[in-house]
C-alpha cells in the first residue's frame, strides 16, 4: 500500500519500560505512530505487541517512560480523565468480546446509550448505519452465538467505532479467519481508516497482509523495536531477525526450540560427540 | 508461618477493598434499576425451586425429629414452637444463604469470571463504561434483595412441611399447632432478628460471589476455582457471622 505523505505522530512512546514481575517485556522502547495512517505492529508471540496497545489505552502503566496520544500523556490520566480519553479510542479486542446476552444491535448501541442522550429513533438509525458499514445490518437482531467468529469481530468493529473515535486499535484482527473473512476484515480496516481519516494501529502476525494493509510497520522482538518503516522496506531488509520474521523462517535469531538441556542428555543421559 | 497468617488476612483485605470500591461506584439510574430487577429474577426467582423443595423437607424432618423426641416427654405441642424458633432465628437465614450461594452465587461468579476471561470486562472499560457500576452493582443489590425474600419463602414452606407432618400425617390438632407457635414467637426478637441476619447474609453471599468472579484468573481452571471458593467462603463466613450476630442479638 503506498504511503501517504509523512505526518506528525498521533501516538508516541518515549523510552517506555514495562515488566511483569521479573520479566522485562518492553526495554525502554520509543515508537512513533503516524497520524492518519495504518500502522502494523508485528513481532513474535510474547514480544509485547498487545502490551503496547494496552499502554496506549491506559490499561497498563509503564514502569518508566511516557505514552503520548496527541498532546495527552496517557500514563498521567486516571478516573474521569481516562474515561473521557477512552471515548476517543476504539479498540477491537482479540476475540471481539461481544456481550453474549445482548443482540448485535444492542452491543453496538451500548456505548451510544451510555455516552449520549440521542433519541431512540436516531440511535436506531445510527446503529444500523454502523452495522451496514460492516455488512451486518441484516444480523442486527441476532445474538453473537449465532454468528461466525469473523462476523463477531465485524460486529465488534462496528461497536468500537460507534462513538466515531479518532484512533482505532485492532488486536490480531486476522487471527483464525478464513480467506474470505480475512479479505473482508482487511478491506474494512482500510476503508474505515480512509473514510474517517483516522489513525489505525493493527497488531498482527499476518506478514502477507501487512503490505496490503499498512502504510507503516514496526517490528518488535525481545522487548525492543527492531525495525520500523514502510512494510516493503522491512521485507527487503538484510537484518537476520527481520528477514526471519518477514519470511516466516524457523531457523534464525528466534529459535524454534524453547531453551532446554540438549536432547542427547535428556534421552541418553550423556552428551554425544557431533 | 507468618505467610500462612498473612495470606488469609490479605485476601480478606482485598475483598473488603473491592466491596468499598463497588459501593463507591454505585449509581442510581433507570438502567441500574432495570438491571437490578433482572438480576433479582435470575438470582432470586430462579432459586425458588431449590428453596421451596429444601424448605419443605427441612420443615418436615425437623418436625419429625422434634415431635418424636418431645412426645417422650409429653410435650408434643411444643414441636411447632421448636420448628418456628429454629427456622426464624437460625435455619431459615443460614440455610437459605448457603443454598443461594450454591445456586445463584456460583452462577454469578462463573458469569463474571467468564466475562473476565473473554475480555468483556476489558471491553466495557475500553468503552469508558465502568464495569463495577454496570456488572457488579446490580448483582450485589440483587443478592441483598433476593436473600431476605427467599428466607421468607424458605420459612413459609418449612412451616408448611411441619404442618404436613404434625397435622396431616400424625393427626395433631391444627389449632394447638398454630396456637403454640403464635404464642412463642416474638415479632421483633425472633422474626425480626432472623430477617436482619438474612439481609447481612444476602450482602455477604452476593459480595463474595461478585468478588470471586471479579478476581478469577481468566482461564477455565481459574473460573472453576472461583466458583468453588464462592461456595466454601460463603458457607464458612455465613456460619461464623451467624454465631457473632446470634451472640449480639440474644
Amino acid at each position: 500500500m503506498s504511503a501517504p505523505s509523512p505526518q506528525h505522530p498521533a501516538i508516541r512512546l518515549e523510552n517506555v519500560r514495562l515488566s511483569f514481575g521479573d520479566r522485562l517485556v518492553l526495554k525502554d522502547i520509543s515508537l512513533n505512530i503516524p497520524a492518519g495512517q495504518v500502522t502494523a505492529i508485528m513481532g513474535p508471540s510474547g514480544c509485547g505487541k498487545t502490551t503496547v496497545l494496552k499502554l496506549i489505552t491506559g490499561q497498563l502503566q509503564p514502569d518508566c517512560g511516557r505514552v503520548w496520544v496527541g498532546d495527552v500523556c496517557v500514563n498521567e490520566l486516571s478516573g474521569r480523565a481516562l474515561k473521557a480519553f477512552r471515548r476517543n479510542i476504539g479498540v477491537l479486542l482479540q476475540n471481539g468480546a461481544l456481550f453474549t446476552d445482548l443482540t448485535c444491535f444492542d452491543n453496538v448501541a451500548l456505548p451510544l446509550r451510555e455516552h449520549s442522550n440521542l433519541p431512540e429513533t436516531l440511535l436506531h438509525h445510527l446503529v444500523l448505519l454502523k452495522l451496514e458499514t460492516v455488512g451486518l445490518r441484516g444480523a442486527a437482531d441476532m445474538y453473537p452465538r449465532n454468528l461466525s467468529g469473523g462476523m463477531n469481530r465485524r460486529v465488534a468493529t462496528a461497536r468500537a467505532m460507534a462513538l466515531d473515535p479518532a484512533i482505532m486499535l485492532y488486536d490480531e484482527p486476522f487471527a483464525g479467519l478464513d480467506p474470505i473473512s480475512l479479505g473482508v476484515a482487511l478491506r474494512l480496516i482500510r476503508e474505515i481508516n480512509k473514510a474517517r481519516s483516522i489513525t489505525s494501529v493493527v497488531v498482527t502476525h499476518d506478514i502477507d497482509q501487512v503490505p496490503k494493509l499498512a502504510h507503516h510497520a514496526c517490528l518488535l522482538a525481545d522487548g525492543v523495536v527492531v525495525a520500523e518503516g514502510p512494510p516493503d522496506a522491512l521485507r527487503d531488509s538484510d537484518n537476520a531477525l527481520i528477514r526471519q520474521f518477514m519470511r516466516g523462517g524457523s531457523d534464525g535469531p528466534v529459535s524454534f526450540h524453547y531453551p532446554a538441556e540438549s536432547a542427547a542428555m535428556e534421552f541418553l543421559g550423556r552428551e554425544v560427540a557431533p | 508461618m507468618s505467610q500462612h497468617l498473612l495470606q488469609p488476612l490479605q485476601a480478606i483485605g482485598q475483598a473488603v477493598m473491592f466491596l468499598l470500591r463497588a459501593l463507591a461506584h454505585m449509581r442510581l439510574t433507570r438502567y441500574q434499576v432495570g438491571e437490578t430487577l433482572r438480576q433479582v429474577y435470575f438470582a432470586g426467582v430462579r432459586s425458588l425451586v431449590i428453596i421451596v423443595t429444601c424448605g419443605f423437607f427441612v420443615g418436615l424432618v425437623l418436625t419429625l425429629q422434634t415431635y418424636d423426641t418431645l412426645t417422650r416427654f409429653g410435650a408434643a405441642d411444643a414441636a411447632s414452637t421448636v420448628l418456628a424458633l429454629s427456622l426464624f432465628r437460625e435455619l431459615g437465614p443460614v440455610l437459605t444463604a448457603i443454598l443461594f450461594a450454591g445456586r445463584a452465587g456460583t452462577s454469578i461468579t462463573a458469569e463474571i469470571g467468564l466475562m473476565r476471561a473473554t475480555e468483556q470486562l476489558d471491553a466495557l472499560d475500553l468503552m469508558a463504561i465502568d464495569p463495577l457500576e454496570r456488572i457488579v452493582q446490580p448483582r450485589l443489590l440483587a443478592g441483598l434483595i433476593a436473600v431476605p425474600a427467599l428466607v421468607l419463602v424458605f420459612n413459609t414452606t418449612a412451616i408448611l412441611g411441619g404442618v404436613f407432618y404434625a397435622v396431616f400425617l400424625m393427626g395433631n390438632d391444627p389449632v394447638s399447632f398454630w396456637g403454640s407457635m403464635q404464642a412463642s414467637v416474638e415479632l421483633g426478637r425472633d422474626f425480626g432478628h432472623g430477617m436482619l441476619k438474612s439481609v447481612a447474609f444476602g450482602l455477604l453471599a452476593s459480595w463474595l460471589a461478585v468478588y470471586f468472579g471479579w478476581s478469577a484468573k481468566p482461564t477455565s481452571e481459574g473460573v472453576a476455582l472461583a466458583t468453588t471458593q464462592t461456595v466454601i467462603a460463603t458457607a464458612i463466613s455465613v456460619l461464623i457471622i451467624d454465631f457473632v450476630l446470634s451472640a449480639f442479638m440474644l
